[in-house]
Order: structure tokens, then sequence, then C-alpha cells
């Protein structure tokens, strides 16, 4: 019981904020002065009389208030509907199916990556305060969280794919190859890049927090009782340290995934990576709304699951901090 | 020593920062049109001694257009942060009112923290049809959540201060209270958080504009510069993507000192 009251919370939350999501981003489409059928038509839109029109408004029930065109939308959401994508021509979740299949193998590795690395350069950093090395790894984190994702990949194709020509400047495989024929090292090879570029971009946030963390350790009486058994810097950093900022460098891996969504975003349009993110971008720009309701409540989906397994590792770990009570 | 330098520090930053923050807008005010000025016979010449930064397809000088971008990235930073502070200060007052409208404010908070921002920043320039209005109102509807936490957690804290409970206990109003107690102790939180969102301000334009959703591509905004500079990559232009991004990361360190530094003197 007192496990399951929490969890039920949390999820009764969760629920409430996805609504909240999709009534916000239901607005938010309404409120657009882009005319859906325009948009829809395309080109095409010369030659559709005002009658025609009229008749494809009253199929797609925009005759009816937004109140009840929200309440159908929402009805058709919950049977697992999520409409139809005039961009790709297909049900607005298998392409989202499709897309994520592709994202998250870079969101995946380079999540993984910059958890990695990132903690343990915070670590090094931490654990020798001031040294030369700390300056590096510090100057290092400080300077990549200032830097414009998309700027970050437009030189590391720069550098790497023009001038090196280690790695193909775009696409998940080679143009024009059909998707069976792509070998498995042919797809590592094109995604070497944009996951290194998110990865570095992951890396400064942990570090930096990690550091802080390692230096709150270091100058606590814990590490002083430490000091004064000589146990050497190292010694504490390893035994004391680790534990002490593993926790909230975990946590705070799972509370960015929004910005790891948004970065990938950013990177996947300038390496022309077919995933959701590039269809997040296609869908705006040519105004294919039930596809971009759809992403907004997948994506938000996805960072409130990360947030609440964050919320819950502090609760389960750290005892002083109460379940459900935040 | 280094104790008491912390003001000195501070004072010495945003010297530098207004210096350079005028400089930028009294070149914008000394260049007239020449960001725009195209020069058909010097063509994606390389930086050099004539072009000092090198120009674009159309002749243009890379250097004038970077200093407009970044003049524009500025004030749009400028506006989208006040509006931002201006919008945290509001929900965190209106918060402190009553238990209901605080659940209310924090589950708009939850709501705007669970989209990714950038997905968010789409959504709204969409709904506005795209610009510069649209920009900076998106990016102040989105970035107000972290800096009302703090103001809110920070005003719960001051009602239970002894002078706030006794002019309470001596029959003065709620609004006498909240705008003559308790908004003078939030001033320098505004700042600083205003301050702070900043950089994040002029970096998620940058990623709007470069994405295709804000200022329009006739404006030489950082963001539509870096994008055209996506079709020359291949053709070895670097200095069209280079350029650009260095000034705004520039930028924006330039500002996070600036905040990092008035946060420790204040």
């Amino acid at each position: 019981m007192r496990l399951i009251t929490p969890i039920a919370k949390r999820l009764a939350r969760l629920a409430l904020v996805l609504l909240c999501v999709a009534l916000v981003s239901y607005g938010l489409m309404m409120a657009s002065p882009i005319d859906p059928i325009d948009a829809y038509l395309g080109p095409q839109m010369a030659q559709v009389s005002p009658e025609q029109r009229a008749l494809i408004a009253q199929r797609w029930g925009f005759d009816e208030s937004p109140a009840v065109q929200f309440g159908h939308w929402l009805r058709q959401l919950v049977s697992g509907d999520l409409g139809w994508s005039h961009v790709y021509n297909q049900p607005v979740s298998e392409v989202i199916g499709q897309r994520f299949q592709r994202s998250i193998a870079l969101l995946g590795s380079a999540w993984l990556l910059s958890a990695l690395v990132g903690f343990s350069l915070g670590v090094v950093a931490g654990a020798k305060e001031g040294s030369k090395l700390d300056n590096i790894i510090s100057t290092y984190a400080f300077i990549t969280a200032s830097t414009p994702a998309f700027w970050m990949a437009i030189l590391a194709v720069l550098l790497f794919s023009v001038t090196l020509g280690w790695t193909p400047t775009c696409c998940a495989g080679p143009a024009g190859a059909l998707n069976q024929e792509v070998t498995l090292a042919t797809r590592l090879h094109h995604l070497l890049l944009p996951v290194a570029t998110l990865a570095l971009l992951g890396i400064a946030n942990i570090t930096l927090h990690t550091r802080t963390r390692m230096l709150e350790l270091m100058r606590s009486d814990v590490a002083t009782h430490a000091f004064a058994q000589g146990a050497s810097r190292l010694d504490v950093a390893w035994r004391h340290g680790l534990r002490h900022a593993s926790l909230p460098a975990i946590t705070l891996a799972f509370a960015s995934l929004g910005e790891l969504f948004g970065g990938s975003i950013l990177i996947e349009q300038v390496f022309a990576y077919p995933g959701l993110g590039q269809a997040t971008v296609a869908a705006g720009l040519r105004s294919d709304v039930p596809l971009l309701l759809g992403i907004a409540l997948f994506t938000a989906l996805f960072v409130s699951v990360g947030n609440m397994i964050a919320d819950s590792l502090y609760g389960v770990i750290d005892p002083r901090i109460k379940p459900g009570g935040l | 020593m280094r104790q008491t330098q912390p003001r000195l520090r501070a004072a010495f930053s945003l010297g530098v920062t207004a210096l350079l923050v005028i400089g930028l807008i009294a070149s914008q005010w000394l260049l007239g049109d020449s960001p725009q000025q195209m020069q058909f016979n010097a063509r994606l010449a390389p930086p050099g001694v004539d072009h000092w930064l090198g120009t674009d397809a159309l002749g243009r000088e890379l250097w004038a257009r970077t200093l407009a971008g970044l003049a524009l990235s500025f004030w749009v930073g400028c506006l989208a942060a006040l509006l931002s502070t201006l919008i945290a200060l509001s929900l965190a007052a209106i918060a402190t009112l009553s238990a209901r409208l605080d659940a209310l404010v924090s589950l708009l908070i939850d709501t705007l923290l669970s989209v990714p921002h950038l997905i968010l920043l789409m959504l709204i320039a969409f709904a506005l049809g795209g610009g510069t209005q649209a920009v900076i109102i998106a990016v102040a509807v989105t970035h107000w959540p972290s800096l009302a936490r703090v103001l809110r957690a920070e005003l719960w804290q001051l009602r239970q201060a002894p002078y706030v409970r006794i002019s309470r206990a001596l029959g003065k109003s709620r609004w006498f209270v909240l705008h003559g107690h308790l908004l003078p102790h939030l001033i320098p939180h505004c700042l600083v958080g205003a301050l702070l969102l900043f950089p994040h301000a002029i970096l998620h334009e940058a990623a709007l504009t470069f994405l295709g959703f804000g200022l329009s591509p006739s404006q030489p905004a950082i963001g539509v510069l870096l994008a055209d500079a996506m079709r020359y990559l291949s053709g070895g232009y670097w200095w069209l993507g280079v350029f650009p991004g260095l000034g705004l990361l520039l930028m924006v360190l330039g500002f996070k000192r600036l905040s990092s530094h008035l946060r420790r003197a204040l």
C-alpha cells in the first residue's frame, strides 16, 4: 500500500499533465492563422471551388465549434487514432513509430555516452579541484554548455566530413540505397558524427553538475575525517565521491531527456538524418497539424516518463525525501 | 583579498559588457544597410584584407551581417527575457495568494516542462504565424518556469518572516504586503533571473530561426546566416558556417560570465 499510492498518484498526475499538453497544443493549432485546408491542398488550392472547400471543411468537421472538434479529436486519440499525416501520406502513429525507431538509435547512444563521459569527467574534475585537469574540464564544459547545438553540428560537418572526409555529410545511409541493402556498418558510419555531436552537448551539463557534487563532498566532514585517517584524494573520490555524485547524475540524465530531444531536432536537421526531429520540422513548416500534435503528445509522454523516473529515483535511494511529497 | 573582490569584478564585467553592447548598437547605426548590400564581383570571397570575414553567395559582407545578426539577437533576447521575467513574477505572486491557485500554477509549470522546449517553441511560433514578434512571445512564454519556481519558493519563505506576519496581523491587505514588503525583496532575484534567461533566450531564438520558424529569411539573423551556410558547406566555404556561430557563442559566454559575477556580488 505504501508503495502503490505514490505510484498511482504519479500516474494520475501524468495523465493530467498529458491532458493539459493536449489542450494547450490543440489550442495553439486552432489559433494558428494558417488554414489547414490550404495547407492540405497545397498548390492545387487554385483549382478548388468554394463549394468544394466547404465540403472538405464539413467532412473534416471544421464547421463545428472548437470545443466539439477538440472532443472529437480527444475521443479518437483515446481509441488510438492520431489522424492522417498529409506530408508523409501515412497515419500519424505509423510516421511517429518509424521515425522514432531511427531516432532512438541516435538518442539512446548519445544519451548513454553523455551520461558516462560526463560523469567520469565530473568526478575527475571534482576530485582534483584547482588542478590543471580540472581547469581544462571546467572550461570545456562551460563553453560547450553555451554553444548552439546546430552550430556545433555545422562545425563537425565542416571538420570531419568536408575537410577530413572521414564521415558522410548526410542522411542515415547512402543516397538512393534501399533500406534493406544498407549494412549495419554503413548505418553506424552514418550515425557516428550525429551521435558524437549530440553527446558532446549533453556531457557539459552532467559534468558541471557532478563536479559541484564532488566539491561538496570533498569539503564535507566525511572527507576531512577520511583525510585525517590518511586517505588520499583518490581514495576519498573512489569510496565516497562516486556514491555521493552518481545519483544526482543519473537523475539529471533522466530529467534532461527533453533537452536531448530538442538537440536531436537540430542535429537531425543539420545531418539530414531522417528521424523524428526532421519529421517535426517538416510537419511544422508544411502545416501538418495532426502530425505536429501527435509528436507534441508523444514527446511529452517521453519527457514526462523521464521526469517521473528522475523523481522516483530520488525517493527510492534517498530516504530523507518522502515518497510523493514533492 | 579575493573575498572583497566580487563587487569590483561584477562592476568591471558589467562595464565591459555594457561597452560591447553599446558598440554593437552603435555599429548598426553606422553600418546602415551595408549588411544587405550585394557585390556581384565579390561573391563567396574568402576572408582577407578586403573582406574581413569573407562574403556570402550574394557578395554581402559577412562581418557586417554577423554584427547585424548579433544586434537582432540582442534585442530579441532582451525583450523575451524581460517579458519572461514579468510572467514569472506575476505567476509566482498569483501562486502565493491561495493553495488552489498555487496548484494551478504548478500544473501549468509541469505542462510546459513536459514538452521539449524546442517543440513548444515551434508550436507557439506556428500558432502565431512566425516572424519577430512570434519568436519573442514564444521564447518568453517557454522560459519562465525555472525563475517562477525560485520566486515562488522565495515568496513562501518570506511569508513566514516575522515582519510580514506582523504586518498581516496589523490588518494590512494581501496586496499591500505583496507589493510593499515582498516585491522589493524579489527585485534582485528578478534581475539575476532575467540575466540568466537572456543567453537561453538568444540561443533558442537562433535555433528556432535556423529551423525556419523564427525571423524571416530576409533579415540577417544569426539563425538565417547559418541556415544559408548549410547550403555551401560541402563546397568548402567554411567561413559562412564558422563566424556567425562564433559571434553568437562569444555573446552567450559574455552574458553568462556577467550573470555569474553579478550573482556572486548580490
